[in-house]
């Protein structure tokens, strides 16, 4: 079995009376990529913030790659770094032009020269069809563009596992596939990668592993055929048969 | 009317010069002090100090919360008995101005921070960056932009309420109004001199702040 990246034990969490997650325990490997479906509010999005400790767990364990974050004295920052996050809103920086939205935290955090930070972005630019726009700014952009942006601004940072939040629900229909497309080539390369997502279809291509969630817990898990093709789990199974795709 | 006014001008424009004179010099340590102590405040109810929160909210609420002329009064008349040293009226209006306007530069500078959206501090974060790198490179950059036209408003603001100080006779444009107007009774003619006088003063500042901020916006 490959090394584990990341693994989550007990965790807990609510926001105020209301319990979000509800005891997940759940290992992630090393080259995995997961996708994890469910009903809106089923704390999909919890789940992933709380990897990267953007969402304080009430209780439970963290460990990425066997160090647990929520330890005293952890840089959390540190840990961070090798764990890249894409937003639904991208989140791009709007008071930066495009290569410094990419070289920022290279330079700043990890003391990449600018010169090679600058020569690395151009050529995730150029991967993801965006070297044209290097010198604009973010709001010149289409969100199709923007999303991408921040999955090569992630990936800047050389990450060793990216979390996406829902990265397409904030796009408008036609730029959907130009972000998928990124994002299929980008876990081709073996980068290990948990993503919250609504499209099916993609989630089904893609994941070695379906995660579904409901009701702050993972009710199934399985491979993507054995999760679409013959669930077991009654939730799952009326998830699933209220969809469209 | 004109005539009157053209030639209350001529004999008194030194009058009114040096109550601008004044009026300028009221301002510009108004509008300097009054940043840096407003800033103090804003990171002060920004921390997450209780206690200083506590303070910064009972500060700003009560000069807020009062009329400004009720503060003047207030620091005229105590100040310079709680001082060990002499204090002169100009310095005791000076110092009630500022603070006053600081709660008001305080509360800009707070809501230009906090209005910064909050995914791009998430975003700063989950590249890794530290808290100090976040905020000087991320939020900072933006809550200028939010900051510096409101802050703008506020300074004219400001110019207009050193006129206040005329109550208590310090020298400034206010003042020049009452001096020419007691040695002429010419009460309206003096009045739209001075009136001219701020109208000209506040329209270069609000035409200067118009390009300043086109400026800002000219590279989003």
């Amino acid at each position: 079995m490959s090394r584990e990246i990341i693994r989550v034990e007990k965790l807990y969490k609510s926001f105020g009376d209301l319990e979000v997650l509800k005891d997940i325990n759940e290992t992630i490997y090393e080259g995995e990529v997961v996708s994890i479906i469910g009903p809106s509010g089923s704390g999909k999005s919890t789940f992933l913030r709380c990897l990267n400790l953007l969402e304080i767990p009430t209780s439970g364990r963290v460990y990425f790659e066997g160090v647990n974050l929520l330890d005293k004295g952890i840089n959390i920052a540190k840990y961070r770094q090798r764990i890249g996050m894409v937003f639904q809103q991208f989140n791009a920086f709007p008071h930066l032009r495009v290569i410094e939205n990419i070289t920022l935290a290279p330079i700043l955090e990890k003391g990449i020269p600018k010169a090679e930070a600058e020569k690395r972005a151009m050529e995730l630019l150029e991967r993801v069809g965006l070297a044209d726009k290097r010198d604009e700014y973010p709001t010149k952009l289409s969100g199709g563009q923007k999303q991408r942006l921040a999955i090569i601004r992630a990936m800047a940072m050389e990450p060793e596992l990216l979390l996406f939040d829902e990265p397409t629900s904030a796009l408008d229909p036609e730029m959907v596939k130009e972000v998928l497309e990124v994002i299929r080539d980008l876990v081709k390369t073996g980068i290990t990668a948990i993503i919250v997502t609504h499209e099916m279809g993609f989630a089904k291509e893609i994941s070695d592993r379906i995660l579904f969630m409901a009701d702050g817990i993972i009710q199934e898990q399985g491979r993507p055929e054995e999760i679409f093709n013959n669930p077991k789990n009654p939730r799952t199974i009326d998830f699933l048969s209220k969809l469209l795709y | 009317m004109v005539s009157t006014i053209i030639k209350l001008w001529q004999k008194y424009d030194y009058v009114y010069i040096e109550g601008l004179l004044g009026t300028l010099w009221f301002s510009a340590i108004t509008v300097f002090a009054a940043t840096l102590l407003g800033t103090l405040i804003a990171v002060m109810k920004l921390s997450k100090i209780k206690v200083l929160d506590w303070f910064t909210n009972i500060y700003i609420g009560l000069l807020r919360g009062t009329p400004i002329l009720l503060q003047l009064y207030f620091f005229w008349l105590v100040l310079p008995k709680a001082l060990p040293f002499e204090l002169s009226d100009t310095a005791s209006i000076i110092i009630a101005l500022i603070v006053n306007a600081s709660s008001y530069v305080a509360e800009v500078i707070r809501a230009g921070i906090q209005a910064v959206d909050k995914g791009q501090i998430e975003a700063a974060k989950s590249l890794g960056m530290s808290n100090k790198n976040t905020f000087r490179r991320i939020v900072l950059p933006q809550a200028i932009k939010n900051i510096l036209p409101a802050l703008g408003n506020q300074y004219i603001s400001m110019i207009k309420q050193t006129s206040l100080a005329s109550v208590f006779f310090l020298q400034e444009l206010m003042t020049s109004y009452k001096t020419v107007q007691s040695a002429t009774f010419q009460a309206v003619p003096s009045l739209v001199i001075v009136g001219i006088i701020y109208l000209l003063l506040t329209s270069v500042l609000t035409k200067g702040l118009t390009l300043f901020e086109r400026r800002l916006q000219a590279n989003e």
